[in-house]
């Protein structure tokens, strides 16, 4: 199978699960269920994908375990790409500096269940998701009066000052990195440890589900009502009455807790983290998959996580032009499908068409 | 509770060694329908820039309600009554039409993040008064048959209905139009002014910026006439109307004149 070929299976495939989307909108609500969750049971079992024929000739990882690249690649991607794109997709603030907060989640744990303390890791990783989410908050404060490429350059500013910092630091384990992290309690038979990454796959994909619930609340409301005004026109957003700066930070404070819990996730399966793990090419990497899922569409943002982890690893069998066949891949994906491979949707509203005009009118009601 | 909802009190404007708004002193009063008028570049829609916190004047100050707007952030301004519409159309492109009223309803919300995410009464409250206050609004616009379309797929006549739909959603007291008919037909233009009858009616207060003097003349109740940043004229429509100094702003004045 050529390049091309592939490429455009890879096209075609996104554009039939967009229309697969519209098909299952139109059905009723146990049907939509259902199918949720035999996906969700089918994805359960990812692991075990490579068993099957045919399908696991395609997601096969060769000369790397498939479950390893599950938990250290495909389940870290998917949720930074779900934070990023929080920040990014929804409220259209460009953050080049990303890494920094999923640094920071892995160093939290890293330093409360290892360097200074022996906190175990349960407890450690809601407070790495606040000390990243506190870490969004103290970037976001001034520099969210900037805009654009200016916010930009400062957000990859800051992403470079954490690596640095962790660098230098021998409080923070300097070059040689924290080893020793504390790794997930063992729950009955799914048993934490360096044999089986399986169990580390469960829980990643447990709390991905957590995280698109809570997500698609907040897009579903008022808040994700003010970040697409945001990213629409700031101006004429703040002129309708949108606080947008305060909404700009909530947007950067969500989006920097869930790189921070990935952080926290990848700390505790690998249980060894230096400053080489955090380079700025990750931020890069991070943002490509948002752009490439489809920034602003919380699946683009899933599918192009997966995939930007997952290709690398597939392509390994062309050895040192993989990253190179990577590169090229992301590029043509990018002209056939300049919005994503999923891309933003216009809303929706199924209430519509059930509407009906209630007694008291809105321009009565100003009285 | 005085009359006027309003008072620009001897507003000056200027940028860089450019006096757009030179010592400008008018009101509102509660109810009127007030037009805004002048030639291009004459002000106007400085003077809505003003006093929607889009600028700081240079001196003077804007007085809402009986308090003073200055050192307010522009959404506290809207969420104290002052909605407005932009000459060139700003919708948020992307969002459909209902969305684009609802983003206008939220400046009188609270739902925030915590709310959201437990799913708590007050946002389940918020969400259904917003979606009906919305419909309800771009039912009287005339515009619900594409409320949810995107606004960027909407005729022009659409979009300039959908945002004055979207300033009302705010509740405000004073509504602001700066040239809600440009790029109308004749046909269009005499619609829309029954329209802002229409909305003056419900109890607003409606500032209308609108350059084309015979348009203005049937709608408004006073016209404050704006010249190279200075008020030179204010009255009903027959006054201005025959005001020479109005009428040299428009025509010009001839040479062995001046």
């Amino acid at each position: 199978m050529s390049l091309s070929e592939s490429l455009r299976s890879v096209t075609s495939g996104a554009r039939s699960v967009s229309r697969l989307g519209e098909a299952l909108a139109k059905q009723s609500r146990s049907v939509r269920w259902s199918f949720g969750a035999i996906c969700i049971l089918a994805l359960y079992l990812l692991p075990w994908w490579p068993n099957v024929p045919v399908l696991g000739w395609i997601v096969e990882t060769p000369g790397t375990s498939f479950p390893s690249v599950l938990t250290d690649q495909v389940v870290i991607f998917v949720l930074v790409a779900l934070g990023l794109n929080v920040v990014v997709g929804l409220a259209g603030l460009l953050d080049l500096g990303y890494v920094g907060f999923y640094a920071v989640g892995a160093y939290t744990v890293a330093i409360l269940s290892s360097q200074h303390a022996n906190l175990p890791w349960l407890l450690c990783m809601p407070i790495a998701v606040l000390v990243s989410m506190l870490a969004g908050v103290i970037l976001g404060t001034p520099t969210l009066r900037l805009r654009g490429d200016y916010l930009a350059i400062v957000t990859l500013g800051f992403g470079e000052i954490i690596r640095i910092t962790a660098n230098n630091m021998h409080w923070l384990g300097d070059s040689r990195g924290i080893s020793n992290i504390a790794t997930p309690p063992s729950i009955g038979p799914l048993k934490f440890g360096v044999l089986d990454a399986k169990p580390y796959y469960f829980l990643g994909f447990t709390t991905i589900l957590i995280v698109i619930f809570l997500l698609r609340r907040l897009e579903n409301s008022r808040v994700g009502r003010s970040w697409n005004a945001i990213r629409e026109d700031e101006d004429a957003a703040e002129l309708m009455g949108v606080d947008t700066f305060k909404f700009k930070l909530w947007a950067f404070a969500i989006g920097a807790a869930i790189g921070g819990l990935a952080g926290s996730l990848y700390a505790g399966k690998v249980q060894f983290i230096n400053p080489n793990n955090f380079p700025l090419q990750l931020s890069i990497l991070f943002l490509a998959a948002v752009v490439l899922g489809g920034a602003g569409n919380m699946w683009g943002a899933v599918v192009g996580g997966a995939l930007v982890a997952w290709m690398p690893e597939r392509f390994r069998g062309f050895a040192d032009k993989r990253v190179f066949v990577f590169g090229v891949a992301l590029v043509l994906v990018m002209v056939f499908r300049p919005q994503g491979l999923i891309p933003r949707k216009i809303r929706k509203e199924r209430w519509l068409e059930s509407w009906k005009p209630s007694s008291g009118t809105a321009l009565g009601s100003k009285e | 509770m005085s009359d006027n909802l309003l008072e620009l009190d001897h507003v000056t404007m200027q940028f860089g060694g450019v006096t757009a708004l030179d010592d400008v002193t008018f009101a509102i009063r509660r109810g009127e329908i007030l037009g805004l008028i002048g030639p291009n570049g004459a002000g106007k829609t400085t003077c809505f820039n003003v006093m929607t916190g889009v600028y700081a004047a240079t001196s003077g100050g804007v007085h809402f309600d009986g308090t003073s707007l200055a050192g307010l952030k522009r959404f506290q301004i809207t969420k104290r009554g002052i909605a407005r519409t932009f000459q060139n159309i700003r919708l948020f492109p992307d969002m459909t039409a209902i969305e684009n009223v609802m983003v206008g309803a939220d400046a009188n919300h609270r739902t925030s993040v915590g709310g959201a995410l437990l799913g708590l009464p007050r946002h389940h409250r918020e969400e259904a008064e917003g979606r009906n206050m919305a419909m309800e609004l771009l039912t009287f616009m005339g515009i619900a048959d594409r409320a949810g379309d995107a606004a960027r797929n909407l005729p022009y006549g659409y979009q300039r209905r959908l945002e004055i739909a979207r300033a009302l959603a705010t509740k405000p007291q004073l509504l602001c139009l700066d040239e809600p008919a440009a790029g109308f037909t004749p046909a269009e233009k005499v619609e829309l002014m029954d329209l802002i009858r229409k909305i003056r009616a419900q109890g607003y207060t409606v500032l209308l910026i609108e350059h084309d003097m015979s348009l203005v003349m049937g709608v408004t109740d006073r016209i404050v006439v704006l010249d190279f940043g200075k008020v030179i004229a204010t009255g009903t429509p027959s006054e201005v109307q025959d005001n020479p100094a109005v009428v040299a702003a428009y025509l010009g004045v001839p040479d062995d004149d001046a």
